[in-house]
């Protein structure tokens, strides 16, 4: 067994030398490999602030990727064919700047996640997965019925957005801006999880009761890990769809809420880098046995079965060992 | 001043009715004893107060009615709990535990650990690795660290060994002398309570049937009502 602070630092380390090995090949399609597990990384991280630190079992997670998608799509969008995105009551126009979007995408996800939250926070257990289910559901289709920005078919965005001294459309560059912002979420995680709310929170999804008797509202610090969580995944959608310079409904489908949730249970709930080695591990799975066979989600299957059932601490609890409060 | 009063409280849980007519008044400063026999309403008459079981009946703190406060607003107006069963935050360490509950006031974490030094020596521990007597002083630490004005200890000594059940005697008294904090006790350990307790009041089938100053609880009143 090695400490998990050891098998961290090498999962970012190989996280970042793969892609720099790639450039050096001249290999662009593995660097956007990469830059895809960084942003899955960075959603589910963001989820397994609200999973494993609060106890929240939310599949419902796309909704704030999706907003987080569309914030970047609707800006871009309008920049690119140069109408504004609202003129009445005030002007709002487009634009190509990532921090910008960025910060809308954030601030948009964050406020879904707060309205999202104080409703579904009254539920808990399969009440609470459900509500958050109904909620994307509602999103998804809403966008899927949403002319202006494509409907079904989505919205394409021609050209990267810009970030202030970098060429986005290198590879590499993008790359660099995505890793940066994972490295940052991750300590702001750590942070979190040692910090007296961090503490408390974990103290409330244990023992709500007993969190009240020390003065303490179990919801209110559930429903800031949630918001918390939901701003980052925000800011996941918005860097993934600049990725694929396209948005669509897609985004804010269950089977995304899922599949981030794999990437975190797969890793390990309420660890770390568990979430990072989840999606590093899903979209190489999905890269390689995708080449081999269309059906490649049996074998995702058959290991989320195997990792549940024998390394309830997902692959990082199978290396390092088990922490008791998730296994 | 009377810093807390109960006047005819009945609570039920559901349909069945645990408390008909309880009442209590206790002082700043003050210790008191709550006495009676297994199942007679005193974990749930701490509950009551603590608004973790809605009840019906007066029920102030500092003049102010705990009806329409949340658990955990109570907890904030100065009542802090060292509940039955101690209930640490078993996968939080010693330290964790105690920062976790901290609230601004004269009890932080180093006024703990000196209180209780054998925590110090196992702050990186996690609660659920600890010994009782070591979790229950945790419990304590807990509820110190929320700056209570008013600490309720429900069988704090319950379990533990003989040298351990005084050292938590001993805290208790050095409390009551230290801090002038009003703390209520229950326990079933007369002799031990008669030495700490400035009051008793004894909660028959959900009723208080007796209140009174600790010297004048006679063997005669002790044995015929809880049986000591």
């Amino acid at each position: 067994m090695i400490r998990e602070s050891y098998l961290n630092a090498l999962v970012l380390f190989l996280l970042l030398a793969v892609p720099v090995w790639a450039t050096i090949i001249d290999e662009p399609f593995t660097i956007t490999l990469a830059t895809r597990a960084v942003i899955f990384a960075l959603a589910a991280v963001g989820l397994n602030i609200a999973l494993g630190l609060g106890g929240l079992v939310s599949l419902g997670h796309a909704v704030f990727f999706g907003i987080g998608g569309y914030a970047m799509g609707i800006l871009a969008h309008h920049a690119q064919t140069y109408t504004p995105v609202m003129s009445l009551p005030f002007l709002i126009e487009g634009t190509k700047s990532m921090p910008v979007i960025w910060l809308v995408a954030m601030a948009s996800s964050g406020l879904a996640a707060f309205a999202i939250g104080t409703l579904s926070l009254r539920t808990t257990g399969v009440y609470f997965i459900m509500i958050t289910l109904a909620f994307g559901q509602m999103f998804y289709f809403f966008t899927i019925s949403w002319p202006t920005y494509g409907g079904e078919d989505g919205l394409s965005v021609y050209v990267r957005n810009e970030f202030p001294g970098l060429n986005t459309l290198v590879p590499i560059h993008f790359f660099a801006i995505c890793f940066i912002i994972l490295c940052l979420v991750l300590l702001l995680n750590a942070l979190i999880a040692k910090s007296p709310f961090g503490l408390a929170l974990n103290a409330a999804r244990q023992m709500p009761k007993r969190v009240q008797a020390v003065g303490l509202n179990p919801n209110r610090l559930k429903l800031l890990a949630f918001v918390i969580s939901g701003v980052i995944a925000g800011l996941a959608g918005a860097l993934f769809a600049d990725l694929n310079r396209f948005v669509s409904p897609t985004m804010f489908s269950w089977q995304m809420s899922g599949e981030i949730m794999v990437f975190v249970i797969l890793g390990g709930v309420g660890r770390l880098c568990g979430p990072v080695v989840g999606a590093v591990v899903f979209v190489m799975l999905e890269h390689f046995l995708g080449g081999l066979s269309e059906y490649w989600h049996v074998y995702l299957g058959a290991l989320l079965l195997i990792v549940v059932l024998f390394a309830r601490g997902g692959l990082v609890g199978l290396i390092v060992g088990r922490v008791d409060a998730h296994d | 001043m009377t810093l807390l009063k109960l006047q005819n409280v009945a609570a039920s849980y559901g349909a069945s009715k645990a408390l008909f007519d309880v009442n209590l008044s206790l002082s700043e400063g003050e210790v008191l004893a709550l006495l009676g026999r297994n199942g007679m309403g005193k974990s749930t008459t701490v509950k009551t107060i603590c608004r973790m079981m809605s009840a019906t009946g007066t029920l102030t703190f500092d003049n102010q009615d705990l009806h329409r406060l949340a658990c955990h607003k109570v907890a904030r107006l100065g009542i802090g709990l060292v509940p039955e069963g101690r209930r640490c935050f078993a996968n939080l360490t010693v330290t964790e535990n105690l920062i976790a509950a901290a609230r601004p006031g004269p009890w932080d974490l180093a006024r703990v650990i000196t209180l209780f030094s054998q925590l110090g020596a196992r702050k990186a521990q996690r609660a659920n690795t600890l010994s009782g007597g070591e979790q229950q002083m945790l419990a304590i630490g807990r509820a110190l660290m929320t700056n209570p004005r008013l600490l309720i200890l429900d069988e704090a000594t319950e379990g533990l060994a003989p040298i351990i059940r005084q050292e938590i005697w001993a805290v208790i008294s050095k409390l009551k002398a230290d801090t002038g904090m009003a703390i209520i006790v229950i326990d079933k350990s007369l002799a031990e309570l008669k030495q700490v307790c400035d009051r008793a009041a004894i909660i028959e089938r959900g009723k208080t049937v007796w209140q009174g100053a600790m010297v004048d609880l006679t063997p005669n009143i002790s044995e015929r009502l809880i049986g000591v």
